[in-house]
């Protein structure tokens, strides 16, 4: 009886691209076996980040919801990338509150990206409040075929 | 944990007509357990009350704000652009799905909430009947 009522919905190519795009997110979310870092930081930084990386390259994302692009400061010292700003919260003066958890105030956040990345090309965006940065691996480190004659 | 029994049938329902299908839907079980708290501001003035609250990464589509006379609750999921094959490094963000609720009472207008959501902030304002309206009074002096 469940088997006809979940293969309809699992077997629909439809659902094939957004399968695969979970995946990648449990992926990119899921529990690192990796070690903290040297520079980790503990629960609750401003703002948080998830790294994630593919044989051609390393993606960035800071969640920073409403931040000022200009406002932005972003350096790469060979694998060291460094980002950091100002996000300033309005303060109603005549309202009386009741939560402020938002955080207002200056940020820095140092990450250590793998040795191989090009810090020639750096591209960042932002957008819906998260900030990516998409470095490139060298050429030289990616996985090659090798043929056999 | 009878809809856990139910999912996990499913899998291996799903396992039998092949591909790597059943982690789709056991990580989807999986996820429903991770929250992604949101922080907040919320703040009351003489006409309403507003809640700030910090959803990066969700869009429009991804939003979802329900509120009925006793609660409001806001719900949004993270959509990225993300790399096919990806695997993580490092993560601090948990989840992919934010959530939370605050119960209302009852002078607030619910039928008129209002909702707004820009660069990952969502904005919403909760205004108060207007017999409840916080009215100043004058002080006549004779």
């Amino acid at each position: 009886m469940f088997e006809s009522l979940f293969s309809g919905f699992d077997t629909d190519s439809v659902f094939d691209e957004f399968r695969r795009l979970e995946n990648e997110m449990v992926q990119l979310f899921g529990h690192s076996p990796w070690p903290a870092g040297i520079r980790a930081v503990g629960r609750g930084t401003f703002p948080p980040l998830n790294v994630g990386a593919t044989p051609e390259r390393v993606d960035v994302y800071l969640f920073a919801a409403n931040l000022e692009p200009k406002s932005l400061d972003l350096s790469i010292q060979q694998n060291l990338l460094t980002v950091s700003g100002t996000r300033n919260v309005e303060v109603n003066e005549k309202a009386q509150y009741y939560r402020r958890e938002r955080f207002d105030g200056e940020f820095r956040r140092v990450i250590t990206l793998p040795d191989d990345v090009d810090p020639e090309r750096v591209e960042a965006k932002y957008r819906d409040g998260v900030l990516q940065i998409t470095i490139q691996r060298h050429e030289s480190a990616r996985p090659r075929q090798i043929n056999v004659n | 944990m009878a809809t856990q029994n139910v999912a996990r049938g499913g899998s291996t329902a799903v396992d039998k007509e092949g591909g790597e299908s059943s982690t789709a839907v056991e990580s989807r079980t999986r996820e429903k357990d991770v929250v992604l708290i949101p922080a907040v501001d919320i703040f009351e003035d003489a006409h309403q009350i507003m809640v700030k609250a910090e959803m990066p990464g969700v869009s429009k589509e991804g939003l979802n704000v329900q509120a009925d006379r006793n609660s409001l609750t806001i719900e949004g999921d993270v959509a990225l652009d993300l790399p096919t094959g990806m695997s993580a490094l490092y993560a601090d963000l948990r989840s992919t799905k934010y959530r939370r609720s605050f119960t209302l009472s009852g002078e607030l207008e619910t039928a008129q909430i209002a909702a707004s959501l820009k660069d990952g902030l969502l904005t919403v304002r909760i205004p108060k009947r207007v017999e409840f309206r916080t009215r100043k009074i004058k002080v006549e002096v004779p």
